[in-house]
């Protein structure tokens, strides 16, 4: 699909979003009014969980907070609903920020229980506080006034609502293509990619859940002075739930989904309350509850993936054109070689009783290929993962060109200079290879959230995706900078984690066992690749392995461990003719 | 406040914290074992002092229409599965076990009718016999088909079902509240303190059923499988526990907890289709201060949420549930801290 | 007719082989090992032979097809995997994990006679019968973890590396005890990257190289051969 056709058939639907109020009855445009609020809150939790993993039940209370405070503003004081959607959208922010700042941290299903927990303990506080009217709610909420006209007809407020869907799609989808939106996008498999690539994972998080509601308070204003009469009942829990269905079956993830999920699940929920009583005459109301409930338990054992997914895999992929020449990227200055530019000194680390690293010293100077060997279970890794920052010493010290790092969060190590691959291969299979290069240049780059939201960055996106081409080029990966990156195969994926690694652009680079899975001919060309990157761009580098072979040949120097605890450190020769390395290797039943 | 209306508060508060022990235990046993945060478990309770008071009443409880139509739906689920598997030989078996099982249950209700009119004791009995095949059902319908999925989209499943679940209940048990006969009118005096019969009885009720537990888990084989599904998933695989099948255990152990709690807290608390969820989620706040996994640490905690619950309704009855679900987070926050966390339970 | 036979099997992640179209085969009685070096694709091998991965080609075990049998099933008929990562049940005692063993047997008068013989072969297992496992040192652990299977009496005992993060010492006795199953009648398909001791130890040796067999034969010719263990050791 080109992009001719795309815009042709963005076209298309905003002009029958035009031309609906024309053609349809009243009814179906009060209907559209719904899905459209509904819609706003979808596309937030899309975001949200579709993009970020967090898994939401409490949006209903933010679309409460901003559809009380407005008609706290308008019905209870006479103010104009302008300065109750101000206040909506400060009071929704403000409590979504401090709910952040407690929550965001708690790890995995945590976090969504507390989302039960507040959207439950807010959803009570509406119809308990006295002045909002307890549970009778609060009447006669003025419409919204443009100028001199009074949004009072459904087809009038119709079109306000619609074209704050449209703006806000627009919006989303460039912050989804934006440095922020990236990193959002890679928040869902797990915090320790997104640390070591130097993104501040809890403040991603935080600006993703503040943004949602942010949608969920505009939702929340077009509520109160659409249906101009608001009681506790539709921001409790169970309608948490219901927008949740909603961007699950759109396709959690695709901010389109949310509009199509909250137009699928309304125009479901009216045909079940008319056609309902033709089967079962009596107790409709409780049964609705239970067909949707059932209905969307089937959708998630049957299609967790979501409308949109499942249309887009009969679409043809949209074409995009190859990045082109742009400004480089500013670059860092590189050590003079031979200076020390990492010291471990002394490190200890233990899990429960078994002490995995012990006392471990070494250096490494600027400009050389030091490998780290050592059979299996000797502690190599858990040592890179002390250097990195994912594991804190238990005691012990490591120095990073000049300045102490022991203690130093998983991101400020990445930002320093030193970038990591993973062992067990972290890419997010789902973005493309060219995205998953350009996440690793996020600390080179800084454009904030309302570049994003506004398209302001367009010079520094233009710069970083050539610098990812480049670095995909030079990896021998540039041809098809497109393609999913779940679609290489193993040994491809690792040396994509390298073009990563490059583009931020690192004076250390630390790579966990790079060569295992490949092929020889790929662990020549990695070894070639290593060592021109040693030579013509100064970069210094850290290589944990197993493979022997491998190392023998490309590493200046080498230290092997044996148990936890550094057994040798010296040339490549000296170390291979040791009997107490040759002991460790072949194992002891010789 | 002076220590009379404390000491009644106290005694009030651990009554509703030993209902919500009950209930907490079987989400832990559920969630250990399967992961799946089964919150329906305080609609289980809640329909089943609506089964009693039926039978009381004489009637037919709707839960016997209930039963049947969950054992209908999971028979096709089932037999659909072995089907589509290349595995029709074991349809007799299936329709054994999930069609003729639960409708012989019914049936040994519905035609013992004389019998539960004279005997308060056999009318629980028969409530537990109604109640205990909903979980297991609901399992093979609802959860087995995604087992594989993550925590959080069972939880997701498992709000949508409770949600179901209420439905459900206004369908078969309608709107009104019931109120079943007391079991017990004593009173027990200490100094000033009065304990009731009903209190006692509920107390006594949460420790016999942690007791009876503990030694399930302890001295069986088939309590240690359980364990050891809990403990370790995989490694629980590869001795050939099936984990489906220690989830219907768990399920049929937590249902009984629950329903008993439910027949303890009839005769106190006038029931509705629809009370199950204030029920379920305060024992779900008792489970999480547990972590989810240990059991001390879950009847410790539904009794610290029982007693909360009833100092914070007599200084602010409108806002004790605001309360109650505040409190939630900051033990989130400190449970999440303490647990160990694998970057695993996040890949999607 | 073999124990089992794997026939052109392969296992993917997603669009990503693991494993390529593998074959190989293990006689009653015999010690098979497949060994070769990180990545190649050894603990998917083992972990679709014991139905925890899904697998295409064909598999046999005595006989009968295995694709349509659930872990479980296949534990039942007498296969049995010890995994890479023990998968001991931690917060349990050394006695309750061994006695899970025996799980799926139906006759249980004879359990008690049995924990005494691995209690017998492991004697440490014994002096720590009451301790969580999850308390246990790593070569108490590995031993557990073989008592634990030889509690399910199996035919064929899938190990995957044993030897992973012991000391020499350790390694040496575990070795020894895979070594005697042959006189319990228990067939090995043993997963080792240490090379010489697994060679030393089997009967037939197959060798894993980017998810495809590159290399097989007696275990005895395979140890001499100077390509395989200079690839082991690097250079010449």
């Amino acid at each position: 699909m080109s992009r001719f056709t795309l815009r042709l058939a963005v076209l298309i639907a905003v002009l029958a979003l035009v031309g609906a109020p024309f053609l349809l009855g009243a009814f179906t445009i009060t209907l559209m009014n719904y899905v459209g609020i509904y819609a706003l809150v979808a596309i937030g939790l899309a975001l949200l969980t579709g993009v970020g993993g967090l898994v939401s039940f409490g949006q209903a209370a933010f679309v409460g907070l901003a559809a009380y405070s407005s008609a706290w503003v308008t019905a209870l004081n006479g103010g104009s609903p302008w300065i109750g959607l101000l206040l909506g959208i400060v009071i929704t922010c403000a409590v979504a920020f401090i709910l952040g700042l407690i929550t965001l941290r708690l790890q995995g299903h945590y976090l969504s229980l507390s989302t039960i927990a507040w959207g439950l303990a807010i959803g009570f506080l509406f119809g308990n506080v006295e002045g909002l009217g307890k549970h009778n709610g609060i009447a006669s909420i003025p419409p919204i006034s443009i100028g001199s006209v009074s949004l009072v007809e459904s087809w009038q407020i119709y079109y306000l609502i619609w074209a704050v869907v449209c703006v806000v799609l627009l919006l989303v989808y460039n912050l989804l293509d934006s440095r922020i939106g990236r990193a959002m996008r890679a928040l869902r498999g797990g915090n320790t990619l997104v640390e070591s690539l130097g993104i501040n994972v809890f403040w991603i998080k935080v600006t993703c859940f503040v943004f949602a509601a942010f949608l969920a308070a505009l939702s929340g204003w077009l509520y109160a002075h659409l249906s101009r009469f608001i009681s506790p009942t539709p921001f409790e829990p169970l309608m948490g739930i219901e927008y949740l269905m909603m961007a699950m079956v759109g396709g959690a993830g695709s901010p389109i989904g949310g509009v199509i999920g909250a137009a699928i699940v309304t125009l479901l929920k009216n045909f079940v309350q008319d056609y309902l009583h033709y089967i079962i005459p009596s107790g409709t109301g409780q049964l609705e509850v239970v067909a949707y409930a059932g209905l969307f338990i089937v959708f998630l054992q049957y299609a967790r993936g979501g409308v949109v997914a499942w249309v887009q895999q009969y679409l043809p992929a949209t074409a995009i054109p190859r990045p082109s020449q742009a400004t480089p990227l500013a670059r860092r200055d590189k050590p003079a070689a031979g200076t020390p530019l990492l010291k471990v000194d002394q490190a200890e680390r233990r899990f429960g009783g078994l002490i995995a690293v012990n006392k471990v010293s070494f250096d490494v100077n600027a400009g050389e290929i030091l490998g780290l060997i050592g059979p299996n279970g000797a502690g190599k890794s858990t040592m890179f993962n002390l250097l990195t920052g994912a594991l804190q010493t238990n005691s012990g010290s490591i120095t990073f060109a000049g300045k102490d790092i022991t203690r130093t969060r998983q991101s400020n190590i990445a930002q320093a200079g030193i970038a990591r691959t993973f062992q067990h291969v972290k890419l997010r299979p789902k973005m493309t290879l060219l995205d998953n290069v350009m996440l690793g240049a996020y600390p080179r780059t800084h454009t904030g959230l309302f570049s994003g939201l506004f398209r302001l960055n367009r010079a520094e996106e233009a710069s970083a995706r050539y610098d990812a081409l480049q670095q995909l080029e030079r990896v021998g990966l540039g041809d098809k900078p497109f393609e999913l990156a779940g679609n290489l195969p193993l040994g491809n994926q690792r040396i994509l984690e390298i073009a990563r690694a490059l583009a931020a652009d690192p004076v250390l680079l630390v790579l966990d066992e790079p060569a295992a899975g490949l092929r020889r001919g790929e662990k020549q060309q990695l070894a070639a690749l290593l060592k021109s990157l040693r030579d013509n761009d100064k970069l210094t580098i850290l290589l944990v392995e197993h493979d022997m072979e491998f190392v023998m040949g490309l590493v200046d120097r080498l230290v092997v461990m044996d148990f936890g605890e550094k057994l040798i450190e010296g040339q490549p020769e000296a170390v291979r003719e040791d009997p107490r390395v040759q002991e460790a290797y072949l194992g002891g039943t010789a | 406040m002076d220590f009379d209306i404390a000491s009644i508060l106290a005694i009030d508060g651990l009554a509703s914290g030993a209902i919500y022990v009950l209930i907490a235990i079987g989400t832990v046993l559920i969630f250990t074992v399967t992961r799946v945060v089964f919150i329906p478990f305080g609609d289980i309770a809640a329909f089943t002092a609506l089964t009693l008071a039926a039978l009381e009443m004489g009637r037919l409880p709707g839960t016997a229409g209930l039963v049947v139509v969950l054992a209908g739906m999971a028979t096709l689920v089932e037999v659909v599965a072995l089907l589509r598997n290349g595995r029709a030989h074991e349809i007799p078996g299936a329709l054994l076990y999930y069609l003729a099982l639960p409708l012989a249950l019914v049936g040994v209700v519905w035609l013992s009718e004389p019998l539960y009119q004279s005997s308060m004791v056999l009318r629980i009995l028969f409530s537990l016999i109604l109640i205990l095949p909903i979980a297991p059902l609901l399992d093979r319908i609802v959860y087995r088909p995604i087992a594989d999925a993550s925590v959080l989209m069972l939880l997701i499943v498992s709000m949508a079902l409770h949600f179901a679940l209420v439905g459900l209940g206004l369908l078969f048990f309608g709107p009104e509240g019931v109120r079943t006969e007391p079991m017990t009118d004593a009173i027990f005096e200490f100094g000033s303190i009065m304990i009731t019969g009903q209190a006692a009885l509920i107390m006594f009720a949460a420790v016999l059923f942690s007791g009876l537990l503990y030694l399930f888990f302890d001295f069986t084989l088939i309590g240690k499988s359980l364990r050891a599904t809990a403990v370790n998933r995989s490694g629980a695989r590869l001795m050939g526990i099936r984990p489906e099948r220690s989830g219907t255990i768990a399920y049929i152990v937590g249902s009984l907890m629950a329903g008993v709690s439910g027949i303890l807290i009839a005769p106190v608390n006038t029931m509705f289709y629809d009370s199950g969820f204030l029920l379920g989620l305060r024992a779900f706040v008792g489970a999480i201060i547990g972590g989810l996994v240990s059991y001390p640490g879950t009847a410790i905690g539904s009794l610290f949420v029982g007693v909360l619950e009833s100092f914070a309704s007599f200084q602010s009855s409108a806002f004790k549930d605001v309360i109650v679900f505040s409190l939630l987070i900051p033990i989130l926050i400190w449970r999440s801290i303490v647990s160990v966390h694998t970057e695993e339970h996040d890949e999607e | 007719m073999p124990l089992l036979t794997i026939e052109d099997v392969s296992v993917s992640y997603g669009k990503v082989d693991a494993v390529r179209s593998v074959s190989l085969q293990v006689e009653e009685g015999q010690i098979v090992t497949v060994i070769g070096p990180n990545g190649a694709g050894k603990t998917t091998l083992m972990l679709a032979t014991i139905g925890l991965l899904r697998s295409f080609g064909r598999m046999t075990f005595m006989g009968e097809d295995l694709s349509r049998l659930s872990v479980e099933d296949r534990i039942e008929k007498g296969l049995c995997l010890v995994p890479e990562k023990r998968e001991l049940f931690a917060e349990m005692s050394v006695r309750d994990n061994l006695l899970l063993g025996a799980y799926t047997r139906y006759n249980r008068a004879t359990i008690n006679n049995e924990l005494e013989a691995v209690y017998e072969r492991f004697p440490r297992l014994k002096q720590r019968h009451k301790q969580d496992a999850g308390t246990l040192s790593g070569g108490e652990r590995q031993m557990l973890a073989l008592g634990r299977a030889l509690m399910t009496k199996p035919k064929l005992l899938v190990l995957d590396e044993p030897s992973l993060g012991l000391a020499p010492l350790i390694v040496r006795e575990i070795f020894h005890t895979v070594a005697s199953l042959r006189e319990l009648g228990v067939s090995v398909l043993l997963v080792e990257q240490n090379a010489r001791a697994a060679l030393e130890t089997a009967d037939v040796g197959y060798v894993l190289e980017t998810g495809e067999i590159v290399q097989s034969g007696e275990a005895s010719s395979l140890i001499h051969d100077p390509r395989l263990m200079a690839a082991y050791l690097g250079g010449h």
